[in-house]
């Protein structure tokens, strides 16, 4: 099944297609049968004895043994581990209610913060932006967000943001900006002085020294959303030589 | 009599279908994220130092090249005064002095060294013996 998975690697695959296991190639006489271990990402499901694919896109592999679905959305699903932009929407006691822009709200607790103690409550108010983790993130139970890592730092997370403008932009262009040695990383390096926040759910927060430059970066990233990689720099160029 | 007949209907169990099990069902892990698969930056960015305490983050929390880990390994390897083995040496012969500081009279007696300084073992530690008739 891995050499069938590696073969299809970079073609575009529907929900439905399956890869199944063949038993000839787990059991062999001559080598010691060593079955290789497969990650599979999001898109791919495990279902009885076959894998199944249950997004539409393409399939990435990664070595040794990582393949996933490189597919499009706008809709967020809270996954355990990933970072988000949250705007806090109520207090409740011990715990504030947090909009991720999922199906439901995360609930953060007051003591996941760091240097808080019950004695010592963060300073958080209602509609402030946050950006925390998932520690629990599945579709039994309420998901849950905390601003410290499992070893109690707070590593840039929490609650952040005096001026700057938050905004929605989809997944996949998150996913771009984040990805090692990124195209719209390194061109956005040379435009202006500016501090970002990029939130797993599309969420995009941008500060920079002045409204206008912020609202001009705000613009290119919602609009280099469609575009092909050329047009976007093109845009860039233009931008940086003062034309907009 | 109609109470003493089974069908064979009632009776029949259904067919047990053991699914065999299989092969690659402990082998495969779901991973709901990108972030593994994809090696996601961090992320809180800032360009032309416009927040370095962000920058700072950013280079704490990136996951670093290749090439940089090459060099990082090389420079630690520079520093160091003193080579593995010679701590190595130095160690065994600290463990048998340390070891000679704390013996009691009697077993100092008893240690013997061989040539090459190794404490051959006593085997004889003194007992009641109880008395024959």
């Amino acid at each position: 099944m891995f050499s069938t998975l590696k073969d299809r690697v970079g073609e575009v695959l529907l929900p439905g297609d399956e890869f199944s296991c063949e038993t000839e190639d787990t059991i062999s006489l001559t080598d010691r049968a060593k079955p290789d271990k497969v990650v599979c990402g999001p898109g791919l499901r495990w279902s009885g004895d076959r894998l199944m694919v249950c997004k539409s896109g393409v399939l990435r592999h990664k070595q040794p043994n990582v393949f996933w679905i490189d597919s499009q959305q706008r809709r967020y699903v809270p996954a355990k581990g990933e970072t988000v932009i949250g705007i806090i929407t109520t207090k409740s006691g011990d715990v504030f209610k947090v909009d991720f822009g999922g199906s439901e709200q995360a609930s953060l607790s007051y003591l996941a913060f760091e240097g808080a103690t019950k004695r010592n409550r963060p300073n958080v108010q209602v509609g402030d932006l946050v950006f925390a983790q998932f520690i629990v993130a599945n579709k039994d139970m309420e998901p849950e967000l905390a601003c410290i890592d499992s070893s109690g730092r707070a590593n840039g997370m929490g609650v952040f943001g005096g001026g700057g403008l938050l905004f929605k932009v989809s997944l996949g262009l998150v996913r771009r900006m984040l990805s090692p040695h990124s195209e719209v990383q390194s061109d956005l390096e040379q435009l202006f002085p500016c501090e970002l926040v990029v939130g797993m759910n599309g969420r995009l927060w941008v500060k920079s020294s002045s409204i206008q430059q912020t609202l001009i970066i705000a613009n290119l990233l919602q609009s280099c959303d469609t575009m092909t990689a050329s047009q976007r720099r093109e845009l860039f160029s233009r931008v940086k030589q003062g034309a907009l | 009599m109609n109470t003493g007949i089974w069908t064979c209907q009632n009776l029949k169990l259904k067919s047990c279908r053991w699914s065999s099990p299989s092969p690659l069902r402990n082998l495969i892990i779901e991973e709901k994220s990108f972030v593994p698969c994809e090696d996601l930056n961090y992320g809180r960015m800032s360009f032309k130092g416009f927040n370095p305490e962000v920058e700072k983050l950013m280079a704490l929390m990136n996951p670093k090249d290749e090439e940089e880990k090459e060099e990082e390994e090389e420079m630690s390897r520079m520093q160091t005064d003193i080579t593995d083995e010679e701590m190595a040496l130095r160690y065994e012969s600290l463990v048998g002095s340390m070891k000679k500081k704390f013996v009691k009279k009697r077993d100092r007696a008893a240690m013997e060294e061989d040539l090459n300084q190794n404490v051959v073992e006593t085997n004889t530690k003194r007992i009641f013996l109880k008395p024959q008739d």
